[in-house]
């Protein structure tokens, strides 16, 4: 074992939130020996370029995500991040004129080769949206969906969806609703039944495209004590505009941004990629530190 | 203080013209509301009036009669209607749910041939009715098919007449369920026909009940197609089959009108208000089916 180092980062929600008060979270980084990755990597990003039609949006990104440690994509607005999280199960195919370049690999396996079958790929690769996206069917519903599509092998799917709702924080608050509609429930449970309804189909690796952008400062926190519980379980990769939230709940850090070329097309770049701790006390580049200190962005 | 009252009430009193011109305005938007009420207040009185004396049992159990126009009645009509408008809605229904659920589901815009197919939709729904009825004549009733001027050929005169607006209707309902749900289902590994049967049909059917429904009352009041095709005006038989001949009320109607004798006048009357009361219902059952089970997303 290398020697682990343990860094403090408290943080506690802005005032702008008026009366509610958030907990303070209290969070435990683990300073690792860098670059390399603490635990083996789950998925790979290689030289991965995106085009949308002509127009190039992110460029050579090289990512590695460890087995069950979260990773945060941060970086202004524009930067690529979300399209790059979306290459990670290939959500990007469904946008007309979307092309990859490079390499995606999830435990050495090319997600873009040829005889990939993209439904697996997503059943392994779960995501969950920016704003709660539960469908218009009972809780119970929401989360046998996956399961039933996909035509997983399940013995006893009441059993699977209390797995599921358990996991995702939320049976205590709905285990006496399950048959009712899903848009019954607040955003942020919502947000948690969307969690579940990823977790349902068993999959190893979380995308996670800011998550908390469409709730409140309680239901954040709630997602975000859930996701450092998850993080025992699954690997989780999250894109957030806010820099308090990767510092708290992730390991590693990503850092993008976007730089002009010569016709004024912005294209998404990754400047920066270490452990959090790292990013947020004494990141590499000068472009991350303006980025964290508020100066661009 | 006196200065300042004077300087408020100033800009206060030049209030007062654009007022008077809102209202002036909004006067000549209720004169054009009250016209068209008015206009069908009218038709409707007139119809109810001569109409009501006719509207008995008579009418819906008695074939026409040159000899006895007092009690004839126009039941071979009303079974001609049923036979025609249940045959529309077979060829009609799928052919324009399936064509609408493939524009909008699953194909790419961006491929000349779908947008070709679009624009062709957009201008069949502004087609005359009389030229599917040439179309239907020249191609289903003689020509390659020759089935002769049978119920079945008024059906498809109908059904070509109505597709465009039930793939444009349908297209709506499909498009006001969120792309959130799409992406959501995806997200789980479900198959675009998975999305599209589970999720999004469903909760397009309220929008496509009523666009339907809409759709097949027009095709209940159209004549001008069916006497190209052959709807006969004076049968005294009902039509008991696709290839019986047949006529409707709406060309029955046509033919009631012009006779010389009052009793046959009556009996038009009573057939227009029956064609009424079944339009109104259909229209209510659309707009009742809309407002109860229309989703707000």
């Amino acid at each position: 074992m290398s020697p682990v180092e343990r860094v403090s980062v408290t943080t506690s929600q802005p005032e702008q939130y008026g009366r509610v008060s958030a907990p303070e979270l209290h969070l435990e980084v683990r300073q690792l020996d860098m670059p390399s990755l603490a635990a083996e990597s789950v998925m790979t990003a290689r030289d991965l370029s995106v085009y949308y039609g002509d127009f190039l949006a992110v460029h050579d990104v090289d990512l590695q995500f460890g087995n069950r440690e979260i990773t945060a994509l941060i970086g202004p607005s524009g930067c690529g991040k979300s399209t790059v999280l979306r290459c990670l199960n290939r959500m990007n195919d469904l946008i007309v004129g979307a092309r990859v370049d490079g390499s995606v690999s999830y435990h050495g396996v090319d997600i873009y080769g040829p005889d990939v079958d993209v439904i697996e790929v997503r059943r392994r690769i779960g995501m969950v949206f920016q704003k709660p996206n539960p469908f218009p069917k009972s809780i119970y519903d929401n989360v046998a969906y996956g399961p039933r599509v996909t035509g997983m092998k399940v013995a006893n799917m009441d059993d699977t969806v209390e797995h599921a709702l358990r996991s995702a924080a939320l049976w205590d608050e709905v285990k006496d609703k399950l048959r009712q509609n899903a848009y019954g429930l607040s955003g942020g449970q919502q947000q948690r039944l969307c969690i579940a309804r990823a977790i349902a189909t068993q999959p190893e690796v979380i995308l996670m495209d800011e998550p908390c952008s469409s709730l409140d400062p309680i239901a954040t926190a709630k997602i975000e004590d859930l996701m450092h519980t998850l993080a025992s379980e699954f690997t989780i990769i999250i894109v957030t505009h806010n820099m308090q939230q990767a510092a708290r709940v992730s390991q590693r850090t990503a850092f993008f941004t976007a730089e002009a070329d010569e016709q004024g097309n912005r294209i998404g770049k990754l400047i920066e990629f270490d452990d959090t701790a790292k990013i947020f006390s004494n990141p590499a580049k000068r472009a991350t530190e303006d980025y964290i200190s508020g100066r661009f962005g | 203080m006196a200065t300042a009252t004077v300087a408020v009430a100033r800009p206060l009193a030049g209030g007062r013209r654009s007022d008077l011109r809102s209202i002036m305005f909004a006067g000549v938007l209720w004169a054009c509301l009250a016209a068209a009420c008015i206009f069908l207040f009218f038709v409707l009185a007139v119809i109810v009036q001569k109409g009501v004396e006719r509207f008995d049992v008579n009418l819906v159990t008695r074939p026409p009669s040159t000899i006895r126009p007092q009690t004839a009645g126009v039941e071979p009509a009303i079974y001609g209607t049923l036979w025609v408008i249940g045959m529309t809605a077979l060829i009609a229904l799928p052919l324009g749910i399936g064509a609408a659920i493939y524009l909008e589901e699953y194909a790419n815009p961006r491929r000349w041939y779908n947008r070709l197919i679009e624009l062709n939709v957009q201008n069949l729904a502004a087609v005359p009715a009389i030229i599917y009825g040439i179309l239907t004549l020249a191609f289903v009733v003689r020509g390659p098919i020759s089935i002769g001027a049978v119920a079945l050929a008024g059906a498809i005169a109908l059904a070509l007449l109505i597709l465009p607006v039930i793939i444009i209707t349908t297209r709506e309902a499909l498009r006001a369920v969120p792309a959130e749900i799409r992406s959501g289902s995806l997200a789980l590994g479900a198959t675009r026909w998975q999305t599209t049967w589970k999720l999004v049909l469903p909760s397009a059917v309220p929008g496509i009940a009523t666009g339907s429904i809409l759709a097949l009352s027009r095709a209940i009041g159209e004549a001008a197609p069916l006497i190209l095709v052959g709807a006969t005006t004076f049968i005294t038989f009902l039509p008991d089959g696709p290839m019986s001949r047949y006529t409707v009320l709406p060309v029955q109607i046509y033919n009631l009108v012009p006779q010389d004798r009052d009793a046959f006048r009556d009996l038009a009357y009573a057939a227009i208000l029956l064609l009424i009361v079944i339009l109104l219902a259909m229209n209510a059952l659309a707009i009742w089916l809309r407002n109860r089970y229309q989703r707000r997303w």
